[in-house]
């Protein structure tokens, strides 16, 4: 008799227990949800206000009928030649930057493990800049020699950092040392280089989308069809290893070469990105948390890119419309970057822990 | 007994310290670095991007033969006596920084304290006119202060200890932000920006006695200062509550060898430009060689900071004659591989 109820107690219990977990749940999923039209609203927007301001300001509809391919005298050039291609690209590289960043966030279990930080977009430069420098070449094969040097050097770093498997604590160590080598070669060049070649590659190194023309367009497009699907495939089992590397292989993941594909998909997407604009500063570090604040949860790829295309879209608007000088995007995010940085440290002395 | 206890437990630095050293080791260590700093200053007078015979440069010291030579030569002594300087106060200031935050990658340039030095710099050069080294200094200590502060609270933020990964990671990362508020200041400012570049690639080319000699009472006040919380440094690799029990004042231990720390990284970093590495390897070299004891860790630093330095700058003036690289440059290529192996070989404490 009071076997039986105590055993109903617990049924009911138990039921509860699940019913309000999936009301949690339900509502993170909702939360996601709402983040990401609300994200995507946003930055269709801003995208069409790209498009519309500038020195001329079009309306949207001429903005509309051009993207449509009608003949719009002015808007024509302007936007179809000049911003549309830009903001194409700031969308796209946005997206690859902010992508990179959480998922190198995420699998390093540390906030400010960004890929620029840790020497992943060093490479990237410093084989730029050598092209641009002392095989004085520009566009296409300096983007091409960039996405070469990019994942080069990245594979050198895990390379180097795996030894009787992967340590996230050497890999960001030696990803910091490697990036301060590069640092000083890039010096180097930049005071040996000529003086005009000098300031293609210091805008080129700043992040800009300045150079940004329809040529770069179909490639960095092809690269992002064919890398994020990957990335998400791969990413689903991200979850899972954020649980540690023993629960993860008790659940039966494979640890490392999960985590190495993920790095060689994540090193790739950025690599290219790179290969377009140069480093646009911080955005792979600041998207992923950005968007772990408005959604609430953790390994949010969607979210991210949204956010890191975003990023680049208003920091190069910002930078070319709304300052007194015009700045390059990356000098913009640059900045943003300090505020943000600065925000971490007045919050996590209260609370403590970010991502 | 405290310099028996001190010296006896090591700081559980990344590399294994031998606990204790005999004596001769440790004399002998700095008998043949004084005889080793002595030889670099003969190398680096005689060797330089300009291929000059011997003899000539005995003439040159006199003052007698080309005018050209003579200035050529002339202009390599203050030169190493620059780089002596900077090499010592970097590689005593990044000691110092090990052990008051008992961190093993503590280092000036790493952590990203030349940056803030960097960033302050430019902004007395851009907005108060700042022209001089003796003007410089006042900024780069004013910047390295507020940059130290700065990366430890991030790396040790939300109550958490300031382990190595996230110290190290805080700086590279308050380094990227500074270096980008460099270039935003500097971008509209073409003429600047190639100074500054030239300054941030870390060289002892432009030693010019004048500025030496305004800032060699601020460098000495830094070793001192280090010098003279030695004992300190040794109690508080025991860990804190230890170094209270034996009597040590940790707070103002840790309140004077930072000063001692940032007034040596700022003077040679105001004269020479950002170098990195050297204030991270050579207390390495240091601990591996004459064991943990501060002191003499301290003063291997001095002496032999000092002649690698001049020596990474002859070699920077041999590779590519007849220009030169700057030891800025020198230094980050040969001692980012050295950093590497030297995380490589050691297991690393976790996150």
């Amino acid at each position: 008799m009071t076997a039986t109820r105590i055993a109903a107690v617990d049924t009911t219990a138990r039921t509860s227990a699940l019913a309000s977990l999936r009301r949690v749940r339900a509502g993170r999923r909702r939360r996601h949800l709402v983040g990401c039209i609300v994200l995507a609203v946003l930055l269709v927007s801003v995208f069409v206000v790209a498009l519309c301001i500038g020195d001329r300001v079009y309306s949207p509809v001429d903005v509309v009928r051009v993207v449509l391919g009608d003949q719009v005298a002015g808007a024509s050039f302007t936007v179809g030649r000049l911003r549309l291609p830009r903001a194409i690209i700031a969308v796209l590289v946005g997206a690859s930057f902010g992508l990179g960043g959480i998922v190198f966030q995420t699998l390093l279990r540390n906030g400010l493990a960004a890929p620029d930080i840790i020497g992943v977009t060093s490479g990237a430069s410093a084989s730029a800049v050598f092209g641009i420098l002392v095989l004085g070449w520009a566009g296409t094969p300096v983007s091409i020699l960039a996405v070469i040097g990019g994942v080069l050097v990245s594979m050198g770093i895990f390379a180097a950092s795996y030894n009787h498997g992967l340590s996230t604590t050497r890999l960001v160590l030696i990803g910091i040392a490697v990036a301060a080598m590069f640092t000083g070669l890039i010096s180097y060049m930049l005071l040996r280089g000529n003086m005009y070649d000098v300031q293609s590659a210091m805008r080129w190194l700043t992040g800009s989308l300045d150079g940004a023309f329809w040529g770069d367009v179909p490639g960095l497009t092809v690269s992002f069809v064919v890398l994020t699907p990957l990335l998400a495939i791969l990413a689903s089992r991200l979850r899972v290893l954020q649980l540690g590397d023993l629960t993860a292989t008790a659940l039966g993941v494979r640890v490392n070469a999960t985590r190495l594909g993920i790095i060689v998909v994540a090193v790739c997407l950025i690599s290219v990105a790179t290969s377009v604009t140069g480093p646009i500063a911080f955005v792979a570090f600041l998207a992923g948390p950005i968007a772990v604040r408005i959604i609430g949860s953790t390994a949010a790829l969607v979210p991210s890119a949204l956010v890191g295309a975003l990023l680049v879209l208003v920091g190069d608007f910002v930078g070319s419309h709304l300052l007194p000088i015009a700045y390059p995007v990356g000098t913009v995010t640059g900045v943003v970057g300090g505020v943000y940085l600065l925000v971490l440290l007045a919050r996590s002395t209260r609370s403590g822990g970010f991502l | 007994m405290t310099t028996q206890l001190a010296s006896s437990v090591a700081s559980r630095p990344l590399t294994r310290v031998p606990a204790r050293r005999s004596r001769t080791v440790r004399v002998a260590t700095l008998i043949i670095g004084v005889a080793a700093l002595a030889a670099s200053v003969i190398v680096s007078v005689a060797i330089g991007s300009r291929e000059i015979p011997p003899s000539e440069v005995l003439d040159a010291l006199f003052g007698r033969g080309d005018p050209l030579v003579v200035a050529a030569v002339e202009s390599r002594i203050p030169r190493t006596v620059l780089a002596i300087a900077v090499g010592a106060a970097l590689s005593l200031s990044g000691a110092a920084m090990q052990g008051l935050t008992r961190n093993p990658l503590a280092e000036p340039g790493i952590l990203g304290i030349t940056s803030g030095a960097a960033l302050a710099v430019v902004l007395g050069i851009v907005y108060a006119g700042v022209s001089t080294a003796f003007g410089y200094i006042w900024f780069a200590l004013a910047g390295s202060a507020a940059a130290a502060v700065l990366v430890y609270l991030l790396g040790s933020a939300g109550g958490r200890r300031a382990t190595p990964l996230r110290l190290t990671l805080a700086g590279a990362a308050t380094a990227a932000v500074l270096l980008s508020a460099v270039r935003f200041v500097l971008l509209p400012r073409a003429q600047s920006l190639q100074a500054f570049e030239q300054w941030q690639v870390g060289g002892v080319g432009g030693a010019k006695w004048d500025s030496l000699a305004t800032l060699a009472p601020l460098f000495l006040v830094g070793l001192v200062l280090v010098f003279a919380s030695a004992r300190g440094l040794d109690a508080i690799a025991l860990g804190d509550d230890t170094a209270k029990a034996l009597g040590q004042r940790v707070g103002v231990v840790r309140l004077v060898a930072g000063i001692g720390a940032i007034l040596l990284c700022a003077t040679a970093t105001a004269l020479a430009g950002p170098i990195i590495f050297v204030g991270l390897l050579i207390p390495h070299a240091a601990r591996l060689i004459v064991g943990a004891d501060y002191r003499w860790v301290l003063g291997f630093c001095l002496v032999w900071g000092g002649t690698i330095l001049v020596l990474a700058d002859v070699l920077g003036r041999v590779v590519t004659r007849p220009s030169d690289i700057a030891v800025g440059i020198v230094t980050t290529v040969v001692g980012a591989p050295l950093f590497i192996l030297l995380v490589r070989r050691q297991k690393v404490r976790e996150v």
